[in-house]
């Protein structure tokens, strides 16, 4: 789509400029809505969970659809807080006892100290206003981020839907992602 | 100035990266169309966020500026 904007012989660079950024601007504004973000969140650790958060719900807060898939370790950071031990299994159940799951109880990906990491970041999170997860997953539900778990996961993991927090969508696949990841204005993370 | 009264303010001072957006985008759903909002933070990074952030919704950034370390931005809802 083209747009004709007439300019003046004796322009000068700066004006030329504004007039292009202006023609521009004004194109970009009904695509927005026509954009999405996918997001596979593969990682379930502190530091891994805020980007994907952080990109989601600004995502959303720009007008686009975002949609992150929760895959492997990350789906445990979206069972309920207050579920301690999931699945059936012995090992499934193993899983859980060693690695919490839950939005409040993350890990950092280096650096954990045995769970120092987790309560420092917390601390400096507090010192500069930093968002914690558990304030960021409530930004994305509040912005219509779509939340999409990995059945595969699920089911290997031993996690119910009664394991899990309100408003994830319906369990999906591979293909599934895959076409979201190739549809038209679509940017993609793995994260 | 601007002579037209403002509807209302988002106070995301002390807030960080990307909550005054969020705030912001949040916020702005509940106001009238042509409405302008206030928005007060004090994160640097969100001075480049809200203009990102405009041309991707199409809301306008009517008026900004800086008082020490508050940076003040008003935005006409699309």
């Amino acid at each position: 789509m083209t747009t004709e904007t007439t300019v003046a012989p004796d322009t000068s660079e700066a004006q030329l400029s504004a007039a292009i950024a202006a023609a521009a601007g004004s194109e970009a504004g009904p695509q927005i809505g026509q954009r999405q973000l996918v997001v596979i969140n593969w990682s379930g650790s502190y530091d891994k969970v805020m980007p994907t958060l952080i990109m989601s719900s600004v995502a959303a807060a720009s007008g686009y659809r975002a949609k992150v898939f929760l895959t492997f370790w990350g789906l445990l950071p979206f069972v309920r807080d207050d579920k301690r031990i999931t699945g059936e299994n012995w090992m499934q159940k193993m899983l859980s006892a060693m690695q919490r799951p839950g939005i409040s109880h993350l890990r950092m990906s280096q650096m954990n100290f045995l769970g120092m990491g987790p309560w420092m970041i917390g601390k400096l999170s507090k010192q500069y206003n930093v968002a914690s997860p558990r304030e960021l997953l409530e930004a994305c539900q509040l912005m219509g981020v779509e939340f999409l778990p990995c059945q595969m996961t699920m089911d290997m993991f031993g996690l119910k839907r009664e394991d899990m927090i309100e408003g994830l969508g319906e369990p999906v696949g591979a293909a599934t992602v895959l076409e979201l990841m190739t549809e038209d204005h679509t940017a993609s993370l793995f994260i | 100035m601007t002579a037209e009264t403002i509807h209302s303010t988002v106070d995301a001072k002390g807030l960080s990266c990307p909550m005054p957006i969020v705030k912001t985008a949040q916020h702005i759903k509940t106001v009238p169309p042509g409405a302008l909002i206030e928005v007060l933070a004090t994160d640097a990074g969100s001075v480049k966020d809200f203009a990102a952030w405009t041309r991707s919704t199409g809301n306008a950034i009517v008026e900004q500026d800086q008082d020490g370390t508050v940076y003040r931005f008003v935005i006409r809802r699309a």
